[in-house]
């Protein structure tokens, strides 16, 4: 491996994904005042996340039932407690135990 | 700058009254546990191609993105054009562009000029997950403690799994594996039981998601592209049937 070329190559991406998530704070700069545009940002976050967790939860461990456990599991925590770390170290918990059993 | 923490801390005061940075070292912990995990992943796979410790390091703390790296390892292991490299990343983290939209919206218009140059690069799921969720404007120092633990962890975990490769029990990267969706949940879940459009907004994000990766032809939509078209729709319409009133946001988001 040329290590010049991965060198530049981690410079290059770097400063790409530096400036994706650069350019929107420089955009706006003020508040937004378009209610559809202020809704749409406002969901973003909560789309995302679900999108993300379910249901790459489920297929993040080797074995799918300790998955589907810690997604059970994780929901309930949030619900019910809310803590992040708890809930964290619930699902942590829940695939460690699963785990001893399947 | 205190002007805007006084606002901040006004708003949430009651619960818990640990200054804002510590209260982002604190919130960094678990996500710096997750991201052990998947960066010592992340660091044998470098490995793999060849990369250095050195290599790997810097990328991670360069970049900070999950799919983000393991598509830089791929692109660099096929020796990747200029050209290449730029798309791909685009792609792969276009995700983070809407992240940063809706984290913009957060910041006060007193906050100082110079953060609009640091926040960005704390811009990762968990991070902006969780910067989110804090009531009423954004207090920088919540985002960078939890970057600055959340950082060592995704670097560290790197470095050693270049170094040690396969030395980290099976069980033990199983477990820790669940912890970043865990975080997810405790982001998302509890707004949810508050609001019925957004717990609505979960399921059917949820919903879409896991059809997305069971549909013929939509399965075969990488992760991050995904990830994209399903908030532009999900959270497009939604804005459209349900447009937030002012009140509403300032005490929930």
């Amino acid at each position: 491996m040329n290590s010049n070329y991965v060198y530049f190559a981690l410079l290059v991406m770097c400063l790409t994904v530096y400036c994706i998530r650069m350019l929107p704070f420089l955009v706006f700069r003020r508040e937004i005042t378009s209610p559809f545009i202020r809704s749409f940002l406002y969901y973003v976050p909560y789309v995302t996340l679900a999108v993300m967790t379910f249901p790459a939860i489920v297929t993040a461990t080797d074995n799918i039932w300790s998955g589907l456990a810690a997604l059970i599991v994780g929901l309930l925590a949030a619900w019910f407690k809310g803590d992040l770390f708890f809930v964290a170290i619930s699902c942590c918990a829940t695939v460690f135990l699963t785990g001893l059993i399947f | 700058m205190t002007q805007t923490s006084e606002k901040t801390q006004e708003i949430t005061a009651g619960a818990r009254q640990l200054p804002w940075f510590v209260r982002g070292l604190r919130d960094g912990i678990p996500i710096c546990m997750g991201y052990f995990a998947v960066s010592f992943a992340l660091g044998i796979t470098a490995r793999g191609i060849g990369m250095t410790a050195l290599q790997a390091g810097l990328m991670s703390a360069g970049m900070v993105a999950s799919a983000g790296e393991f598509a830089a390892i791929g692109l660099i292991a096929s020796h990747a054009g200029v050209f290449e490299m730029i798309t791909t990343c685009i792609v792969v983290n276009m995700r983070y562009f809407l992240m940063s939209c809706s984290l913009s919206q957060k910041l006060s218009p007193d906050l100082p000029f110079y953060h609009r140059f640091l926040l960005p690069y704390c811009i990762t799921d968990e991070i902006f997950g969780l910067s989110s969720a804090v009531k009423g404007y954004l207090e920088p120092k919540y985002t960078y403690g939890m970057t600055i633990v959340s950082v060592a962890g995704w670097t560290t975990g790197t470095v050693l799994g270049v170094l040690l490769g396969n030395i980290m029990p099976g069980w033990a990267v199983n477990a820790l594996s669940v912890s970043l969706y865990g975080m997810f949940l405790a982001i998302i879940i509890p707004p949810a039981r508050q609001n019925r459009f957004i717990l609505g907004l979960v399921v059917v994000s949820m919903t879409a998601s896991g059809l997305f990766s069971v549909l013929p032809v939509l399965r075969e939509i990488s992760g991050g592209f995904k990830v994209i078209i399903l908030t532009l729709v999900i959270a497009g319409a939604a804005a459209v049937i349900h447009p937030i009133e002012e009140s509403e946001e300032r005490r929930e988001a």
